[in-house]
């Protein structure tokens, strides 16, 4: 008997199905999810769920707590209370039933160095369960234009080139939510757009649900649908980045982020009359 | 396009089912394959994969040739000493290679892509341990025919028992290298150092060129607790008596039973541990 199972896409499963009814079939709910270092709270009961084919952005400061919660998110790190559901299941303890249907993408975590490009995603492909391992590096490569990088070590590309082959292994099981950690960091501005705009259609082609974590308010305009806005480990917005810009009364969400950031870092002695003003406009 | 087309033209990934033993075998062996890849990749590792046993294998090839020439009474075995060496590396080259294969992991910033996949724990574990045999074979089998050919000592002289003192050994190297890997990704890899020097610790308790009965009283209860211990004993019995107790080799194997479980229990909760305290991701990135 076959046992392979056409496809990863967006066609529902008896499992899914399953879980669905019980959990909720959102790709990602949250609910007072907390994390505390010792005396440090990283995460301080959040909530929020994910709707299928929509994009997310995590907004903070240094230390706000995005990589914290996309790593309990993707099962790295154990809440210390709260739960982290992924298409119904626990990640605490349920990871490996849904494993295969997300995928991640970091500048900060590599792939293998001393492998090629093409073998990195040999491996990938395997541990993720694709079958049709080399017509889908083939297609992934063409998507991503980096076939002639395919048979480089990954350790000799640029870094725009590695977060490209970075993009190609979160790509190879076409997952249905995708977690991008700073995707564009450290990538010049014409491959950052090109980044972007091949992260937009792959989102609006797959119905994907997408989660970034980003320091780019010009990526988290164009690109999210909806900014959960961190600040000290709590959620403190929660918005569309248009609806965000005009209840802080800004031209940017750039504007927006600085205003949430100083709020929070100096005492409202030291702060400009500009600022002493309420930063968010009253609704 | 249909579906079907569109994946059969790696549109779309064709997904192979995520549970059973069918695609936990498919994930080791990719992990097998990365390794193989990463080997592939690089002669010098390859050369060093040989390099060190082979110098042992020398260095204590022609100590055991001098004393033959000598009245010692070691030179009525022959190839005792060329023999402990050979098994000697077979379990510090099997730690070796389980331990240094995880921490290259670590080196390569790789962990995350790992661990977020949809790869298990005991996967990475069977992956690690089927790797380790895999590089013991290509080190050892070179060295232990240069013996043959340089010293007329015949490893497979030691007939039917030396499948069970490699099962033993390598059983051995593996509830080491658990707990290795299971402190590097507790403690970082500060606790690095551990990996190359927990097997040094068994060197002088697992009697490897002396007898047991060398050690002072307390010392040969913790000796003979550990299974190599009765490999080397096994070892030296058929060399030097040519008689061999299997009762010996079923208890090296209940021991080492029990130290696998322990290196796995080891093992699983310091990776638990290390989610709990954010190591892992710090190690991650």
């Amino acid at each position: 008997m076959d046992e392979r199972v056409v496809n990863s896409g967006c066609e529902p499963r008896a499992s899914i199905a399953e879980i669905g009814a019980v959990e909720g079939n959102m790709p990602v709910s949250v609910r007072e999810l907390t994390k505390v270092y010792g005396t440090v709270t990283a995460v301080d009961h959040i909530s929020f769920t994910l709707a299928p084919a929509t994009t997310v952005a995590l907004l903070g400061g240094n230390g706000a707590g995005k990589t914290t919660t996309i790593a309990m998110l993707l099962g790295l790190i154990v809440p210390t209370s709260g739960e982290v559901r992924v298409f119904g299941a626990d990640m605490s303890t349920r990871r490996g039933e849904v494993a295969h249907r997300l995928n991640f993408q970091s500048p900060y975590v590599d792939l293998p160095s001393r492998l090629t490009v093409r073998q990195n995603l040999t491996v990938y492909a395997r541990l993720y369960g694709v079958a049709n391992v080399a017509e889908r590096i083939a297609h992934v490569a063409r998507d991503l234009q980096i076939e002639p990088l395919l048979d480089r070590e990954t350790g000799k590309l640029s870094a725009g080139q590695k977060t490209r082959a970075g993009l190609a292994k979160a790509f190879l099981n076409a997952p249905e939510l995708l977690l991008l950690d700073e995707p564009t960091a450290s990538l010049d501005p014409d491959t950052a757009d090109w980044i972007r705009r091949k992260l937009r259609d792959y989102a609006r082609d797959r119905g994907a649900t997408l989660l970034l974590a980003s320091h780019n308010m010009a990526e988290v305009e164009r690109l999210a649908d909806r900014v959960i806005l961190l600040d000290q480990g709590r959620i403190i917005e929660d918005e569309t980045p248009r609806a965000l810009i005009e209840t802080f009364g800004r031209k940017t969400l750039e504007e927006v982020f600085l205003d949430v950031v100083r709020r929070r870092s100096r005492q409202p002695a030291e702060r400009p009359e500009s600022e002493v003003a309420p930063a968010r406009k009253a609704s | 396009m249909s579906t079907l087309s569109r994946a059969a033209s790696g549109a779309e990934p064709i997904l192979l089912p995520p549970t059973g033993p069918a695609a936990s075998f498919r994930r080791i062996s990719a992990l097998v394959r990365r390794y193989m890849y990463l080997l592939r990749s690089s002669g010098v590792r390859l050369v060093e994969l040989i390099y060190w046993p082979f110098l042992q294998m020398l260095t204590w090839g022609f100590l055991q040739k001098y004393l033959a020439g000598t009245t010692s009474p070691l030179a009525q075995g022959a190839g005792v000493l060329i023999g402990s060496v050979l098994l000697w590396d077979i379990l510090f080259r099997s730690k070796i290679g389980f331990s240094t294969t995880f921490i290259e992991e670590m080196w390569s910033r790789n962990l995350g892509n790992l661990l977020t996949s949809p790869l298990r724990p005991y996967e990475l574990v069977a992956a690690l341990s089927l790797w380790s045999v895999i590089r013991l074979g290509v080190s050892m089998v070179p060295v232990a025919i240069a013996a043959y050919f340089l010293f007329g000592f015949n490893l497979l002289g030691l007939g039917l028992p030396l499948a069970a003192f490699f099962a033993v050994l390598v059983l051995t190297s593996w509830s080491l290298g658990l707990i290795s890997a299971g402190v590097i990704l507790r403690y970082g890899l500060g606790a690095e150092e551990l990996a190359w020097s927990l097997a040094f610790v068994l060197l002088p308790l697992c009697c490897v060129y002396y007898p047991v009965s060398v050690l002072p009283g307390w010392l040969q209860v913790i000796a003979l607790s550990l299974p190599p211990t009765h490999v080397f004993e096994g070892m030296r019995s058929i060399l030097l008596h040519h008689t061999f107790d299997p009762k010996e080799l079923w208890w090296a194997l209940s021991l080492n039973a029990v130290y696998l479980f322990a290196g796995y229990l080891t093992f699983s909760r310091f990776l638990a541990s290390a989610r709990v305290n954010g190591t892992l991701l710090r190690l991650s990135e």
